[in-house]
């Protein structure tokens, strides 16, 4: 076995600390070109508005280092930890937590974790963070970071589809969800799709699918031409920035495919805000 | 063709007859704050036939949760929350002379239909544009409820706050006619 490659837990706190702060003031340069694009391609005069505000939102929310939406998000963690790393001077979701605790504290952003579902007492730092976690061979830690609203959350959607349903079934659940939810996950979207796995994988999917970058195609053709033809349906529904009424709802629809059972077919759609904020750090030993 | 319109609160019949949907505005002057915990309270204290904590007569509402305010700043970001959730409560405080609130997302029939009877605006504000509403406005301070924290009642001073009209006073839908105008069967 190789000398294990150490990171200690300071520096993690400290780096999702700053993740958490950039995300929510620094749009990413591939969601502004797709408000840009939106802003060319437009119809709706109103709509156009939306994206002119959204931009400049984006450009203030920099300057001053404020958020860019005061729904400052639950703070959604993906890592990839190589099976070589070993983390000092404490424990990993411990030091993920206590990042989330100074950003979002440091940061001035709101703290939107309440401890129970149902007492909804809030945790006043917004932990715990959600953690998904994936071993890998490399040689590194990669901490991504997602703040992720509630307002676009509690639009997304599950069902478990049966194999007859198909292309064809995932496509217009796909669509129907998009459309009851309508103004209130604030479009332009951008649309997750987790197709397979089971029910809980689905979701995860779903999630994992909007971490790509927008502008960018799947690498495998078929599901390019699933999201593309995802894409089409969504805009013709009408529905256009805010609601108000436009042909761009969602700026890309992002599909993510794996095995499944014989008997199931099972979609998940997590639908994300414009305000797509998703920061990532790389520590270890990598080129 | 949407026309931009600068309005003044407390806000007139006047001010109101002559706004439709898809009409940019641009709100100057006194506007107080309130989400889901405040609306309750308000609610509550219409039903038992109690004053209110502020004057809403010819005001405006608008639902909102800021982030915290940094050091010399009067208020953090201040984007809209969706509006659903307040339809409930909305057409009594409209009947007590609330003259329009601001918010993001469609209404329920129950409050267009209030909206008509009470000659009273929605506007929608954009929604996750709330470092350049913040920028609008010029104070802030606590009215009521403090106690709710991000959901305390606040009066705000703006300036040039930008909003759409989304529900006009003939009961006309800007989320409904928007939509059908651009949607492609």
């Amino acid at each position: 076995m190789a000398t294990p490659t150490r990171i200690s837990a300071s520096e993690i706190t400290e780096k999702v600390s700053h993740l958490c702060m950039d995300a929510n003031f620094n749009l990413n340069e591939d969601v502004l070109d797709a408000l840009r694009d939106s802003y060319e391609e437009e119809g709706s005069p109103v709509a156009k508005e939306v994206f002119a505000e959204l931009l400049e939102n984006a450009k203030i929310a920099r300057e001053c280092q404020m958020p860019m939406c005061q729904d400052t998000g639950v703070a959604v963690v993906f890592v990839e930890i190589g099976e070589n790393i070993e983390i000092v001077g404490g424990r990993l979701y411990d030091a993920i937590n206590e990042g989330v605790r100074e950003g979002y504290k440091k940061g001035f952003l709101r703290k939107s974790m309440v401890k129970d579902p149902l007492n909804r007492i809030n945790t006043g730092d917004n932990t715990p963070a959600i953690i998904h976690t994936e071993f890998t061979s490399e040689n590194y830690l990669k901490i991504t970071f997602m703040a992720k609203g509630g307002g676009c959350e509690n639009m997304s959607r599950l069902a478990m589809l049966t194999p007859a349903d198909g292309k064809a079934g995932v496509i217009n659940f796909v669509v129907e969800t998009v459309k009851i939810a309508r103004a209130n996950p604030c479009p332009p979207i951008i649309v997750g799709v987790g197709i397979g796995g089971t029910f809980d994988y689905a979701a995860l999917l779903a999630k994992k699918s909007l971490l790509r970058p927008l502008g960018t195609k799947h690498a495998d053709p078929d599901t390019a031409d699933l999201e593309k033809e995802m894409l089409e349906r969504i805009n013709n529904s009408g529905i256009g920035a805010q609601g108000l009424g436009g042909w761009i709802t969602a700026m890309a629809v992002h599909v993510e495919r794996y095995p499944c059972h014989i008997a199931s077919l099972p979609v998940a759609v997590n639908i994300e805000c414009h305000a797509h904020r998703v920061k990532t750090v790389v520590l270890g030993n990598f080129q | 063709m949407s026309n931009l319109i600068h309005l003044r609160t407390p806000l007139t019949d006047n001010d109101v007859v002559n706004l439709r949907i898809g009409d940019r505005v641009l709100v100057s002057g006194i506007i107080y704050t309130a989400r889901d915990a405040a609306h309750k309270r308000l609610v509550e204290l219409i039903d038992a036939g109690k004053e209110l904590p502020f004057d809403i007569l010819d005001q405006i509402i608008y639902y909102v949760g800021p982030s915290p305010a940094r050091p010399g700043r009067p208020i953090g970001s201040c984007g809209p929350t969706t509006s659903y959730r307040m339809d409930v409560y909305t057409p009594k405080l409209l009947a007590k002379g609330l003259k329009a609130t601001i918010g993001k997302g469609n209404r329920s029939e129950a409050v267009i239909e209030a909206l008509k009877q009470h000659k009273a605006i929605y506007f929608a504000a954009t929604g996750g544009a709330a470092a350049l509403l913040a920028n609008a406005v010029k104070k802030a301070e606590i009215v009521a409820y403090e106690d709710l924290g991000a959901e305390a009642i606040m009066r705000l001073e703006v300036e040039d706050f930008p909003v759409v009209v989304a529900n006009d006073i003939y009961g006309n839908d800007l989320f409904r006619e928007g939509v059908a105008k651009y949607e492609r069967k």
